[in-house]
């Protein structure tokens, strides 16, 4: 069974142990050599010692997501050397350190067990007792390109760049590569039927994660104020604007920063801040998960009823609560949407991939100025925090901020009498003035009842036109969100509905399904609130499968609150586990219903 | 509440400002706040302060959180945008905006609910970023809203109206921006609109936090019999230690301060404060000896006024830390904030 560019591989150790390096070397050799890959990083909410895994999944095909099935296991960590195991597909393989002796291994008569004294190898060839640690691991990378036939000219240039300022390290790591190298080469038959062989399928792709390519894009929109509070997984979203920003806006002589970052005291501070940038006129964004968006609600209520533009970028774990911070989830969906008391909307984007994070970033400082409200861009951990390999991306030099209506001097000036909430052009959308431009232009922002004067009101009548207009401002909105992405003709009695990074199991999964006779459409969503394109879709399907991360389908219950859907067509395929959702388990809940309920949804099978 | 507008007849000979406008053009609208409310009369001052430093109206943002106190934004200078925030978050408000652009004066409005409960922990990260702005707390030891329960600045002792004791040791604005390392602390009362008109203006002119805790009796809910918030209590108990006086940099100070009971303590654009103390042994430019002070003179159930404590802090200053440009960021040309197509092509190097 040869197969060559197609196998995952999974990589057990012990946080703190400097596998990430090792991990990211491996699977940055492979995209170097032309070949499809991800890699996904399954990591404790811990700094030392805890278990953590890293799934590398070589396609050749270009399937992205994970596809719910281990050929080759690293079992580096004893601790959770058992279950590590059991989870190695029949026909694979094992490979664990045999520094010492581990019968349990025996229990396997269906996988090939490769031992190499990893331990024993670094012990004798390296000095102290952290490096010996650190080269363990990048000595099982040396093993791994033997058995995958990788190059290790490749591997010593991903080195030296790496440790370009740091020489020696490259010397060091590289002899750990070779001791596992040359074990593996002396002591198995290398390679294995499971391995690489370049391919050109890489050229003019990056591998790049979702918070780095979002942070990117807020630098291109002009974000100039950036406020946030630590949490995991959008903290490093704020860290790479920082690095952008400190590249690229910091003048070579004087110094000064064209942008201010600022560490808030909590979340609430942090969106405050971000309201109080907006509505003084400067792009500002913040970068947050669940529990910061809970905490948020109050000042998103603010920002939708007193029109304040925002972006908001929520990096989805798992909850509730406190719940997985460093396992990923799409559980947000409807807490965004709807955040705060009141009757609040937001409008939200779904991006599927670090690509879509960078022209979604810039999208979404568009639509809050256009439509002069909080925009919140839903990424997930595994979005957020894993390298996706996606197209190049690319900048239109021809961009403009669209900074919706805001009156300038001149236009204030020739106006009589400036009113803030006044729809002039019957869109719902009004007309705003920044501080410190004219005195006419004045007018007081505030979250307490109000007319369309901008002035205090607990008139019923008076009060119920700015909400109205906030509906059909809401309504404008539907034009201006990103359009819903259809793979397949639309001809299909059955479809798949979904947003955001279920996006690449799913379409593994549909060729899996047409190979099998089922033909399915797809409709991937990528902006709230929906627009006429969902409708139709929805209309025009008689059996849909709602794919999404959570429990209790929220995104199912946004379509049946939001659209005229019928809601007995909605069938949900929840993933829910904190690990990013396979194609293997979508073929088998699509398979599984068609098979529990073949004469009612026979249409389906095409 | 603030619907009501005022009457727009102006007597012809009204004073002109620097800007050719009269105090009829600092004020807002109509105060809808209970007849007598110590507020009303800090509404007052500010209008005055501004008038006299000449503020271009539209270059003052006004900003609050909720409470009775934050409502006061409304009712001075209609030409400057205001901002009623949330309870409690309006220094966040203040930092992005200030962040945003660094030329405008923004003025804080907040109460001891919003301030020293809710709000304490924005308040102090303001002090701590050392934020360009005036905070002004309007301090009646009561919530009025929500009908007369005690707030946090409440002393121990003090009777509620329907005669119940506080007992809970009160947290003191003042003390607490000494501790935190604010360089401008005052504390005023209301009804002293002579301190507190200087105080307004020399702490809008501070290149940082400026704090003015104003005692501001809540005439319905706390100005009874056994309230140390009261007019009675505070007018009794109260003692100005240190008068200020803001002396813009085109003017020269007076002479006629007796020496060596005035210091002048320059603000970073040549703008002046200048300290007349009224007590010999006090020294406000000496934190931890003001701290001490005005820690001892509470105890004693004294509360001192004045500019209380003053020093250059401008070093230290949000946007001096963050090294922002002198052009507000709000200001920046959009070709100056990316690095093109270019650009993107060399940040990605390393991605490939």
């Amino acid at each position: 069974m040869s197969r060559i560019n197609d196998f995952a591989i999974k990589i057990a150790t012990v946080n703190g142990t400097g596998s990430a390096s090792a991990n990211t070397l491996l699977m940055k050799s492979i995209f170097r050599s032309g070949i499809p890959v991800m890699g996904k990083n399954y990591f404790p909410s811990n700094i030392q010692g805890l278990p953590t895994w890293y799934e590398i999944r070589v396609s050749k095909d270009g399937y992205v997501a994970r596809s719910g099935k281990i050929d080759i296991m690293v079992c580096m960590n004893a601790e959770t050397y058992a279950r590590d195991v059991r989870e190695v597909a029949a026909g694979g393989y094992l490979i664990y350190d045999s520094t010492w002796p581990r019968p349990a291994l025996l229990k396997r008569e269906d996988v090939t067990v490769l031992g190499v004294p990893l331990a024993q190898m670094c012990n004798e060839n390296f000095k102290g007792v952290r490096t010996r640690i650190l080269m363990k691991n990048i000595c099982y990378a040396g093993v791994l390109a033997a058995l995958l036939d990788l190059d290790l000219a490749r591997i010593r240039e991903l080195l030296a760049e790496t440790y370009a300022k740091k020489p020696a390290l490259v010397e060091s790591n590289m002899q750990a590569i070779q001791l596992g190298y040359d074990y593996a080469r002396q002591h198995f038959v290398c390679p294995l039927p499971l391995r690489v062989s370049p391919m050109d399928k890489t050229a003019g792709h990056i591998m790049i994660d979702g918070n780095t390519a979002a942070a990117l894009g807020c630098l291109y929109a002009g974000a100039t104020v950036a406020a946030w509070y630590p949490i995991t997984p959008s903290t490093s979203l704020m860290d790479a604007f920082k690095s952008f920003a400190d590249k690229t806006r910091i003048d070579a002589e004087t110094k000064r920063a064209q942008f201010a970052f600022i560490q808030a005291e909590d979340e609430l501070s942090a969106i405050g801040m971000v309201l109080g940038a907006n509505w003084n006129g400067a792009r500002a964004f913040t970068a947050t998960s669940g529990p910061g968006v809970s905490l948020m609600g109050e000042f998103l209520g603010l920002a939708y009823y007193a029109e304040v533009p925002a972006v908001l970028f929520d990096v989805q774990r798992v909850g509730p609560s406190t719940g997985m911070p460093t396992r990923t989830q799409q559980c947000d969906v409807l807490a965004a949407a709807y955040a705060s008391h009141g009757d609040t909307k937001h409008v939200c984007l779904y991006p599927a991939n670090p690509e879509e994070c960078f022209y979604m970033a810039v999208q979404a400082f568009d639509l809050a100025e256009r439509l002069q409200t909080p925009v919140m861009v839903l990424l997930d951990l595994d979005i957020g925090m894993n390298d996706w390999m996606c197209r190049d991306l690319v900048w239109d030099d021809a961009y403009r901020p669209d900074r919706g209506k805001v009156l300038d001097r001149d236009e204030i000036e020739k106006l009589e009498k400036f009113h803030r909430y006044v729809d002039k052009d019957a869109d719902g959308i009004t007309y705003r003035t920044l501080p410190g431009v004219h005195p006419k232009g004045a007018y007081f922002t505030r979250g307490s009842g109000h007319t369309q004067f901008g002035t205090y009101t607990e008139d019923a009548a008076e009060y119920q036109v700015v909400m109205d207009r906030l509906t059909r401002k809401f309504a404008t909105a539907k034009r201006y969100v990103p359009r819903p992405v259809l793979q397949g003709d639309g001809r299909a009695t059955g479809g798949i509905i979904s947003i955001g990074s279920c996006d690449g199991a799913i379409r593994e999964a549909l060729d899996v399904l047409a190979q099998r006779g089922i033909k399915l459409d797809y409709l991937r969503v990528r902006g709230f609130p929906f627009g006429e394109d969902v409708e139709s879709f929805l209309e025009s399907h008689d059996r849909l499968y709602v794919v999404e991360q959570n429990r209790d389908a929220q995104f199912r219950s946004l379509l049946i609150l939001e659209t005229r859907v019928e809601k007995a067509k909605l069938h949900s395929l929840l993933h829910y586990s904190g690990l990013p959702v396979s194609s293997a388990f979508i073929v088998d809940g699509v398979l599984a219903d068609l098979a529990e309920g073949q004469r009612t949804v026979a249409g389906v099978v095409s | 509440m603030t619907f009501i507008p005022k009457p727009k007849i102006r007597h012809p000979d009204l004073p002109l400002n620097e800007l050719g406008l009269t105090r009829r053009d600092y004020e807002g609208s109509l105060s809808t706040l209970c007849a007598g409310c110590g507020h009303d009369s800090i509404t007052a001052a500010i209008t005055e302060a501004c008038w006299g430093i000449s503020i271009r109206p539209e270059n003052l943002a006004k900003l609050s959180g909720i409470g009775c106190s934050s409502k006061t934004t409304a009712y001075f200078v209609n030409g400057g945008h205001g901002f009623n925030s949330v309870h409690g978050r309006m220094p966040s408000i203040a930092t992005g905006a200030n962040a945003a652009n660094r030329d405008l004066y923004y003025i804080g409005i907040s109460g001891d609910g919003d301030s020293l409960s809710i709000g304490l922990g924005q308040f102090c990260h303001a002090i701590r970023r050392n934020l360009n702005m005036l905070y002004i707390i309007e301090n009646n030891g009561v919530y009025g809203l929500t009908k007369g329960q005690f707030s946090a600045s409440a002393d121990i002792g003090t009777k509620a109206k329907k005669g119940e004791v506080n007992q809970q040791p009160p947290i003191d604005p003042v003390l607490l921006a000494m501790n935190l390392g604010a360089g401008f602390v005052a504390r005023s009362f209301s009804g002293d609109k002579q301190q507190l008109v200087p105080l307004i203006q020399a702490g809008l002119n501070y290149p940082g936090f400026a704090l003015i805790d104003v005692l501001s009796p809540c005439v319905t809910f706390n100005d009874h019999e056994g309230s140390t918030k009261s007019y009675a209590y505070t007018r009794e108990h109260y003692e100005p230690i240190v008068e200020a006086d803001f002396v813009p940099l085109r003017q020269e100070i007076r002479t006629d301060y007796a020496a060596g009971e005035s210091m002048a303590v320059t603000l970073h654009d040549g703008n002046r404060v200048v300290l007349r103390k009224l007590a010999e042994d006090y020294d406000p430019t000496d934190a931890h000896r003001a701290y001490d002070y005005v820690q001892q003179h509470i105890n004693r159930g004294e509360y001192l006024t004045g500019l209380l404590h003053c020093r250059s802090t401008a070093e230290t200053e949000f946007h001096a830390l963050s090294r922002t440009p002198e052009q507000p960021l709000n200001q920046i040309p959009y070709s100056q904030l990316h690095p093109g197509s270019a650009g993107l092509a060399r940040l990605l190097a390393r991605y490939r």
